[in-house]
């Protein structure tokens, strides 16, 4: 008997030449973006150092610069961008909660350590 | 009521048959391990964030860490690595190629476009292979202990040494032997042990010798741990000053005094933990990147046999594109956090 109830969803993903050419020119895009991107990384990162007042300024941007490729990375490159809501949030935001959580414990904890070798000088 | 029933129609009733995702098994799975593997990678930034932190200016900065590039020496800050993610980049491009061309059925352009996604992961793990091998190797300077107990890694160009001259005799070495083989090596080995001396070295068989070395240009030291004298953040110690401090601790005849390169139990490039994340880091995402070039060669063969086509889709290609791009997702945050900040 043939069965009804397995759906080979990889055949929805087919795509005509035509489409293939409005696909390939969005990966094109993304691809000069992310160089850019990077190029102006290494170049902030050349010309600006640590020790200098504006760090604290590029040190962020270079924070936003790498979450909007990763952004990129994500949404276009790896497709999540065109699956379903539920899934996008499903990987998304468990991930999003935790990660944040950890980010904020790890460097509150860090900074009391410091403190505590200091005050302590071991 | 009794017997009363109400029928739902398929809408309203999900009869299970339909995934709620519109994806299937394999694609929801590899998702789910991706993002299991995004955690374990976050842990361990975010480790490195916390003991970053904790360490404060001791830390080594990227640049004057990773300044080299092959063939061209010193000077370069960055540049290799920047290198090293475009190479990433543009592997997850032609990847991403692949799997467009998979939706077409285009089984030519998956092949040619997975064959240059495994040539740029066979660059990058070669190329961190070299960015390994130099940053256990070190530089030619060194970390060197100060004479006020303080740590300071070095940074300039260092005078080549054209010879040792000896003058003392010894089993092997008659004076006024010139040796010029393995200069560096024997140097860098001496100075660890202490068997440089005033400007000579001691050398196994119990000969000493004169060393006879180029000078060092724009010398700078750095202070990385405090000291009776000098502290961490201090501006950097420049100049003849610089050279006379690292001249009188390398030539003290003391054992210890300086650190090449990285293992496991110090490092010249600053706290310990330093290279040990380094190493645990960048050596875990490399695994991945090597293991995932392994998994695109064997779906290239599946590719080529023509398993896929016959199936009538390409989805293994788009399920190792994802764990592709996620090597590249993460190298992405390792270049801004090892790296850059």
């Amino acid at each position: 008997m043939e069965r009804d109830d397995l759906i080979e969803y990889s055949l929805h993903n087919h795509h005509n030449e035509e489409q293939g050419k409005s696909i390939r020119k969005k990966i094109l895009q993304v691809t000069v973006l992310l160089t850019i991107i990077t190029t102006v990384e290494v170049f902030l990162g050349a010309m600006i150092k640590q020790s200098s007042d504006a760090w604290a300024y590029v040190k962020w941007s270079f924070i936003i610069m790498t979450l909007v490729k990763a952004a990129y990375i994500v949404m276009v490159f790896m497709h999540l961008g065109d699956e379903k809501k539920a899934l996008r949030n499903v990987i998304l935001i468990p991930y999003a909660i935790f990660i944040l959580y950890l980010i904020f414990i790890g460097l509150w904890e860090a900074t009391e350590v410091s403190e505590a070798w200091k005050t302590f000088g071991f | 009521m009794a017997g009363h029933t109400t029928q739902l129609d398929a809408k309203t009733l999900w009869g299970g048959k339909e995934s709620p995702f519109q994806t299937s098994y394999g694609k929801l799975m590899m998702w789910f391990f991706l993002v299991s593997d995004a955690l374990t990678f976050s842990g361990l930034l975010i480790a490195y964030g916390f003991t970053r932190h904790d360490a404060q200016d001791a830390w080594p900065i990227g640049e004057e860490t990773f300044n080299s590039m092959p063939f061209l020496g010193h000077g370069y800050p960055l540049l290799y690595v920047a290198l090293m993610t475009f190479i990433l980049i543009v592997s997850s491009v032609t990847m991403v190629l692949a799997v467009e061309a998979g939706h077409r059925m285009d089984r030519k352009g998956v092949t040619r476009w997975m064959i240059a996604t495994i040539i740029g992961g066979f660059f990058f793990v070669g190329s961190q292979a070299w960015e390994w091998s130099h940053f256990i190797h070190g530089s030619e300077f060194g970390k060197i202990e100060l004479a006020d107990g303080s740590q300071a890694i070095v940074k300039g160009h260092f005078g080549e040494i054209a010879n040792f001259t000896v003058i003392e005799a010894g089993k092997h070495h008659k004076v006024g032997e010139v040796i010029k083989e393995d200069l560096m090596h024997e140097f860098q080995h001496a100075a660890e042990k202490g068997h440089l001396e005033g400007g000579n070295i001691h050398l196994a068989d119990g000969s000493v010798a004169k060393i006879n070395k180029a000078k060092d240009h724009e010398m700078k030291l750095i202070i990385k741990k405090s000291g009776a004298a000098h502290k961490i953040g201090d501006k950097a110690i420049t100049g003849a000053a610089a050279e006379k401090m690292y001249y009188e601790a390398l030539y003290s005849g003391e054992a210890n005094r300086v650190v090449y390169g990285a293992n496991m139990k110090q490092n010249e490039y600053g706290p310990q933990q330093y290279a040990q994340f380094f190493f645990f880091i960048t050596g875990f995402h490399g695994f991945h990147v090597f293991s995932g070039v392994v998994i695109n060669i064997i779906i290239l063969l599946g590719v080529i046999a023509g398993t896929y086509h016959k199936r009538g889709h390409y989805e293994m290609v788009e399920k190792t594109g994802l764990y592709w791009h996620f090597v590249d997702l993460v190298w992405v945050f390792v270049f801004t956090f090892f790296y850059l900040i």
